[in-house]
């Protein structure tokens, strides 16, 4: 079977070795030991896997590895710069957007490629493009929350 | 709560959390526990009320050097000046970590930061039965507030022998004792260099009031937030081990299939897999999750199974297959008083319905996760459960190991809602981690998780009730097949009652579910009393509902709410509440019905709620509004659809849960009884919802609803 050998992940080159089927996700964490995108249903409808391809949000765990190539991967592991947190991330924390939080990084990553293509978000284009993440414990006013707040906090940094 | 008798708290937990405390062995020599813990402060609670003992198994004696055995916690203060404290409880999402954290960090006059808390490991904490029944607010916090007032006391008396001076001058404040008069200072680490104190503290100490508090009833955030948004925590199924490989079971072709025959051969030609088949058991464990699920795939079973029934013939099942003469009420599932038959006959107007509730899964997002590490015979597992020392049990029995050689640890894990009691991943990733000769980690699959965890139990619920003409509730008449005995009691004033569970066979595997029977129990009461007030045209709640905490969530939400304007066409309001888990609830639900398409939208949810003193405002809202959305599921759509011992809808793809579009404008209202214990509020949120959104859609189309869930596909097919 054809392998996949190199993964851009986070900026840096990485070697892995995988078979050309698997999904991202298990190569994420088995090989590269980035636990942060997490499994959630192995189909594609909870979001708990999201991470972005070129700034495209991906569910991970039905994405073959063979299909990311050259591509940019990004995963929540990748978003603070240093100690410096997302304005998403902080935006969660201030909004305490999160109980148990294991559907956190998947929400976070889809929602930075929400604010990426519209930066003014209303509650329903939010609502619509969270849609395809769950989350469990009901935090979903409070994610709506933040990501209005990390857009306001975006507009600012970039005036 | 001494208004009324009736609201005690049970001292059994709810008969579907599950099995009782194992034997408990635990004996460390105190010394030991500074060698590990090293030199400083060590405070024991000792437990004396019935129900924390209960929690913390069987008292027995000890000796004098030993640290007694009826212990909830016990709280060390190290020489930098560190506060550890540690419990058995586990942190699923509710954030008891943070709240825990406030109420040592109240009682020790320090910075939250400068707390840390280390749960859920067995070989570290105390013995606890588990996490659930809204246990920790009212049973763990008030302990560790005594360690650390405890604590606190005896570091003002180091200070005062240290500095010669009466200690009554001294004062605790932000990590140091301070002498106001001199002004100097000291921090608790200095103060205690050197020392090895132990001192056993009893549940009488005196404890900071409610009207006091600086740190708790601050919505302080998360503990460790950080490390949630930035993927740096390790859930349990995040761990990992050196060598560590990846296992899989071959799940049975229907449920309580034998196994009849298996071919494993060609599992075991693949490099790496190690094929384990012990009894029913087949599993391996392989190089990579790839390679254990291709494993798996190659190999040939023959299951022998017995017909079994399905979800459309439910409700007959259970009826037909209750256990007769089961309860009683010695065990809190029957109670009477008055005479029940002579005051229905004697009513103006008698209504007798049926309610119905399906079973419905947990379906934590986190899967049930464990990894297995032998070393010898000894046998450590990281796993995510509510009950660490339950799972340890189970190991215990299903290896035939002493106690002292099993170590669980509990890393906080992706939520549980009741149903992660059981041990069953960690007891296959230890017998795949034996055979393998190598450390195992088991995550199960989502289908696994919606198939081979268990369900909220399915209901049916007869209640008749019997009004005078001018509103009084005459008799009430409560039978609950199945569901459970939780919140089955009335708190209205009724004079003559007979209420009743009974315990029937169940085709599904059923345990714990947030709130218990409890949803459907108040389900099915709140919608009854709205039927009989459209019976009688009279809102006659109030009449009955003497209970002053009830009556005030139950005023505050209809306020909020704006009870009594008018509706539009296609719009309802509705309203449900009780007690539960010592909390008060009232929620107030406005849907709207598409007048086209019958589709049922729930607007708005307006929630007020009381469980004494608040520890943690932001947390507690949090709380209520999970409890809300969660509940929309349960009420609204979610059911177990199930034939012949398959579940039909096992995915997230075929299994509906709330997502953002059916997520309502929600208000909570909270109430802050500072005079009154602080109670859980991880459930008693949940149960008011179902019964206000179904009065709200009656109110809205005149069609009563009393299955849940309600609308799996809409109102369409239900006439009008």
């Amino acid at each position: 079977m054809a392998k996949v050998t190199k993964l851009n992940v986070n900026g840096i080159a990485r070697t892995i070795d995988a078979d050309a089927n698997i999904n991202l996700l298990s190569v994420l964490r088995e090989q590269l030991d980035l636990t942060g995108s997490k499994y959630g249903c192995g189909e594609g409808q909870c979001g708990a896997c999201t991470i972005l391809i070129d700034g495209n949000p991906r569910r991970s765990c039905i994405t073959p590895v063979s299909a990311v190539g050259e591509k940019k991967i990004t995963t929540i592991e990748g978003l603070a710069r240093g100690d410096r947190l997302h304005p998403l991330q902080e935006a969660f924390l201030e909004e305490a957007a999160m109980q148990c939080a294991y559907c956190t990084s998947g929400m976070i990553m889809t929602a930075v490629s929400l604010l990426q293509a519209n930066p003014n978000p209303s509650q329903a284009d939010i609502s619509h493009s969270m849609e395809g993440n769950i989350c469990r414990c009901g935090t979903h006013p409070r994610i709506v929350a933040a990501i209005q707040k990390a857009a306001r906090a975006l507009k600012q940094s970039h005036t | 709560m001494s208004k009324n008798p009736d609201f005690k708290i049970p001292l059994d937990p709810e008969r579907y959390e599950l099995t009782a405390a194992p034997t408990y062995h635990f004996e460390v020599d105190r010394r030991d526990f500074f060698k590990f813990l090293g030199a400083g402060i060590l405070i024991v609670c000792v437990l004396k009320s019935a129900h924390a003992a209960q929690e913390s198994g069987t008292a027995k004696h000890s000796s004098d050097e030993s640290i007694p055995e009826e212990i909830g916690a016990w709280l060390h203060i190290g020489e930098n000046g560190t506060v550890t404290v540690y419990t058995g409880k586990v942190e699923v999402g509710q954030n008891i970590r943070t709240s825990l954290s406030q109420a040592v960090a109240e009682e020790l006059h320090l910075p939250t930061g400068k707390v840390q808390i280390v749960m859920g490991d067995t070989q570290l904490t105390p013995f606890d039965m588990g996490t659930f029944g809204s246990r920790t607010t009212p049973t763990m916090n008030p302990q560790l507030r005594k360690a650390a007032s405890a604590a606190r006391d005896l570091l003002l008396g180091l200070a005062a022998s240290r500095w010669q001076i009466d200690r009554t001058r001294l004062l605790a404040t932000d990590g140091m004792i301070t002498d106001p008069e001199t002004k100097r200072s000291i921090e608790y680490g200095t103060l205690i260099r050197g020392q090895q104190l132990t001192q056993t503290i009893s549940e009488q100490a005196p404890l900071i009031p409610a009207s006091q508090w600086t740190v708790q009833g601050q919505s302080l955030p998360k503990v460790d937030g950080r490390d949630f948004v930035t993927g740096k925590h390790r859930y349990p199924s995040d761990q990992k081990l050196p060598d560590m490989l990846y296992g899989r079971i071959l799940r049975p072709a229907s449920f309580g299939a034998i196994l009849a025959s298996v071919d494993t051969r060609e599992a075991e030609q693949i490099p790496g897999v190690t094929v384990v088949h012990d009894g029913n058991f087949v599993g391996v464990a392989a190089p990579s999750e790839e390679i254990a699920s291709r494993a798996i795939a190659t190999i040939r079973a023959d299951w022998k199974a017995e017909p079994q029934p399905s979800n459309k013939e439910l409700f007959e099942y259970l009826k037909k297959n209750a256990v007769e003469g089961k309860s009683s009420t010695g065990d809190g599932s029957r109670y009477e008083t008055g005479a029940v038959d002579q005051a229905l006959a004697a009513a103006d107007h008698r209504l007798q319905q049926t309610y119905t509730v399906s079973y419905i899964a947990h379906a934590p997002l986190e899967p049930r996760a464990a990894l297995a590490q032998w070393s010898g015979n000894n046998l450590t597992v990281w796993t995510g459960t509510q009950r660490p020392f339950g799972v340890r049990s189970e190991l215990v029995q299903a290896f035939r190991i002493p106690e002292e050689s099993v170590r669980i640890l509990m890393p906080d894990t992706g939520s549980a809602y009741g149903g992660k009691h059981t041990g069953e991943t960690a007891i296959e990733a230890a017998r795949l981690a034996k055979a393998a000769g190598r450390p195992v980690k088991l995550v199960w699959t989502r289908e696994e998780e919606f198939t081979w965890a268990y369900f909220r139990p399915a209901g049916v619920i007869e209640v008749t009730g019997g009004v005078r003409q001018d509103g009084t509730i005459l008799a009430w008449e409560f039978h609950n097949y199945n569901s459970g005995a939780a919140g089955i009691r009335t708190y209205y004033e009724i004079e003559n009652q007979r209420i009743e569970f009974h315990p029937t066979r169940s085709p599904l595997r059923q345990g714990s579910y947030r709130a218990l029977a409890a949803t459907a129990n108040h389900f099915a009461r709140e919608s009854h009393m709205d039927e009989m007030a459209h019976l009688l045209n009279m809102d006659f709640r109030r009449k009955n509902l003497k209970n002053d905490r009830l009556r005030a969530v139950f005023e505050a939400a209809a306020k909020k709410f704006g009870w009594g304007r008018t509706k539009a066409v296609g719009q309802g309001f509705g309203m449900g509440g009780g007690f539960e888990k010592a909390g008060n609830i009232a929620t107030f639900a406005e849907v709207a019905v598409d007048q086209k398409s019958r589709e049922v939208k729930v607007v708005r949810v307006v929630t007020a709620f009381e469980c004494g003193a608040i520890v943690n405002p932001d947390n507690l809202r949090n709380q209520i509004e999970g409890s809300n959305i969660m509940g929309l599921g349960g009420a609204l759509f979610e059911a177990i659809e199930f034939e012949n011992g398959h579940v039909l809808n096992g995915r997230f793809s075929s299994y509906r849960v709330p997502r953002f579009r059916d997520v309502p404008v929600l208000e909570t209202v909270l109430l802050d009884r500072k005079d009154i214990p602080s109670a859980g509020a991880g459930e008693c949120p949940m149960v008011g919802l179902a019964p206000a959104i179904g009065n709200a859609i009656f109110d809205a189309t005149g069609v009563r609803l009393r299955s849940l869930p309600m609308v799996p596909n809409g109102l369409g097919q239900i006439a009008s």
